[in-house]
């Protein structure tokens, strides 16, 4: 599927969707949104370009392989949910850096972030590589 | 408090390891062996710190009990996650002699450990919700194992899998909704406080029945077992040991806790009959099969009749009875299934027809099979003698004797299949072209160390005992559990 005026906008739309998904991830803790929501819009921003120029331009614009994304995310979800055992508090507890705004559950939904956009991204890409070929 | 968090922790890190490392067989045996052997230790602290010093209770997010989600042991609770993580550390041992492939291309080090997280946090939550959670951890995780470790024929029979699973996951979830509407809350102690309240029980009738479904099927449970047999045979050895030992033991689980701690009134003889029906049907389908891991398999669904009948008595002794023999059980069974894949690889498949000779070729082996066979036969003094005295004693004070009757003579039948593999594949002549007897060492010691500990319960029977009764004792009277979980204020 090549179409001037999707490749096009796909170009526009793509930084446009992962500041969205940024900002869902960042208003998630007190308003809706969060991790979830986020990464399920950024994967979103990918499948995008993978439909204009197919899913191997859209595995390009990822530094990394959509599946190292899931451990690094769950990986970050785990140790913000056993940061807290260090200082005697039972596992998930809330710690806050001074102002209450940047803690460990902004970590939590950091490694959901990652973890999302990397399972639907994986997902979908190899779905789509699966029909191609 | 890192007690009780450990044993979650230890497999959640492995598995991220695991699946980070580089995909060499080496690397990812060096880190499954590890975090088994780390889980294992920390099960036993948390078994020993229960037995010392009661009940313990973690608030996860330092929320106050009704709201947030609590992990809780008890005794139970405690013997389950030590027995599980000690099968899995046999798992994790006797895989590195698994083909190499097996385990790089289906990330077994990785997901197998997911399943023990699975596992481990089924046994320890004490929230409704948050069990259906465990629960599917447990089965996305296997679902992965039993499709990408298998052959081509694991697919097929992993749709069954799925299909019957999610089946029960959708009953558990209704019955999950039910009682939140009806009394608004999840959490088992406090569930329990709300049922205790005059008409309530009643009214929760339905989701009772609903969580007696799904766990029913999630056991393995006459007459909706027809899963198990068709998809335990088919994965790799590691893959299917880790099934047999662990996968039905946490619907039983989930049934001895729900109907001690919320409904404790007896179910009586429906429940009995069912249980007598699955012991029943479970041995005479094995008696029908010629592939070991097939009748091995349907051997699963007769023991879990026995546990179930332990839980059907409702009575003290039963309880603790079902207890013993849910872990004589997970230790057996798992050693049987690992010690089948050595008798596979010593005779070159599973079909009994084809097997023959090894007790003239392998002593070592024999003894390998003969120790867990006997003690699932109910030879003393193994532990299955004990597991199946305890039930028939019970049985017999509850005066049900048709099931005390039933549980005779399905130990007779049981005798009779595991003879059945021992003459075709150990005392028949070997077939001509009978492969090299090349076993694995890290196969060998990990079916060894199980024999051990099936012969240390039988032998120290009366501390096992002793653990069943005591943990029997506090699903009875759950005074301790709700003080732990809820505050002095309950």
């Amino acid at each position: 599927m090549s179409s001037v005026i999707l490749r096009t906008a796909a170009r526009y739309m793509m930084p446009l969707l992962l500041l969205f998904s940024v900002f869902l991830l960042w208003r998630g803790h007190h308003e809706p949104g969060g991790g979830f929501a986020g990464g399920l819009v950024a994967a979103t921003a990918f499948v995008l370009v993978a439909f204009s120029e197919g899913p191997a331009a859209a595995r390009r614009s990822l530094p990394i392989s959509t599946w190292t994304l899931i451990p690094i995310g769950l990986g970050l979800s785990s140790v913000s949910a056993l940061l807290p055992l260090l200082q005697g508090l039972p596992p998930l507890t809330g710690l806050w850096l001074p102002g209450d705004k940047l803690g460990t559950p902004l970590l939590f939904d950091a490694g959901v972030y990652a973890t999302v956009l990397g399972v639907v991204a994986s997902v979908l890409l190899a779905l789509m590589e699966e029909e191609t070929s | 408090m890192s007690v009780l968090v450990a044993p979650l922790g230890i497999p959640l890190v492995t598995a991220l390891l695991a699946a980070a490392a580089p995909r060499r067989a080496g690397v990812q045996h060096a880190i499954g062996v590890t975090g088994a052997a780390l889980l294992f230790v920390a099960a036993v602290r948390l078994l020993l710190h229960v037995h010392g010093e009661g009940v313990v209770a973690v608030q996860m997010g330092d929320w106050p009990a009704p709201f947030g989600i609590t992990l809780v042991a008890d005794l139970l609770s405690a013997a389950m996650v030590a027995v599980s993580a000690a099968v899995g550390l046999a798992v994790a041992i006797y895989a590195c002699a698994e083909p190499r492939e097996t385990i790089e291309r289906g990330s077994f080090v990785c997901f197998s450990h997911i399943l023990m997280l699975g596992v481990c946090g089924a046994f320890l939550t004490g929230d409704l919700f948050n069990l259906y959670v465990w629960f599917e951890v447990m089965l996305l995780a296997s679902f992965v194992l039993l499709v990408a470790s298998g052959e081509r024929s694991a697919v097929t029979s992993g749709v069954a899998y799925v299909a019957l699973n999610l089946l029960a996951s959708a009953f558990f979830l209704v019955a999950v909704g039910l009682l939140y509407s009806q009394l608004g809350s999840l959490n088992l102690a406090d569930l329990r406080l709300r049922l205790d309240l005059p008409g309530a029980r009643e009214a929760a009738g339905p989701a009772a029945a609903f969580l007696l479904v799904a766990f029913g099927i999630k056991a393995g449970l006459f007459p909706v077992f027809f899963w198990l047999p068709a998809s335990y045979p088919t994965p790799a050895f590691a893959v299917s040991a880790l099934f047999a030992g662990l996968l039905t033991k946490v619907g039983v689980y989930a049934l001895l806790r729900m109907f001690t701690l919320l409904f404790p009134d007896p179910i009586g003889g429906p429940l009995v009959a069912v249980a007598v029906a699955t012991m029943a049907t479970g041995v005479l389908a094995a008696a029908s099969q010629s592939h070991v891991r097939r009748i091995l398999s349907f051997h699963i669904v007769s023991q879990i009749g026995y546990i179930v009948l332990g839980l059907a008595l409702a009575t003290s002794l039963g309880v603790a009875s079902a207890i013993f023999y849910t872990l004589h059980h997970i230790v057996t069974k798992t050693n049987l299934f690992l010690v089948g894949g050595l008798i596979a690889r010593a005779g070159g498949g599973e079909s009994l027809a084809r097997l023959g000779g090894i007790s003239a070729r392998g002593v070592g082996l024999s003894l390998l099979f003969a120790i867990p066979a006997l003690s699932l036969a109910g030879i003393p003094p193994l532990s299955g003698f004990f597991a199946k005295l305890f039930l028939i004693r019970a049985s017999l004070q509850a005066e049900a004797f048709v099931a005390a009757g039933a549980a005779v003579g399905v130990g007779l039948l049981t005798i009779f299949s595991m003879a059945k593999i021992w003459n075709e594949a150990f005392w028949k002549a070997a077939p001509e072209e009978a492969p090299d007897l090349r076993l694995g060492r890290a196969a060998v010691i990990a079916c060894a160390g199980l024999c051990v500990l099936t012969v240390g319960i039988g032998i120290g029977a009366e501390v096992v005992w002793e653990l069943a009764n005591d943990a029997a004792r506090q699903l009875d009277d759950p005074q301790e559990y709700l003080r732990a979980v809820l505050g002095d204020g309950s």
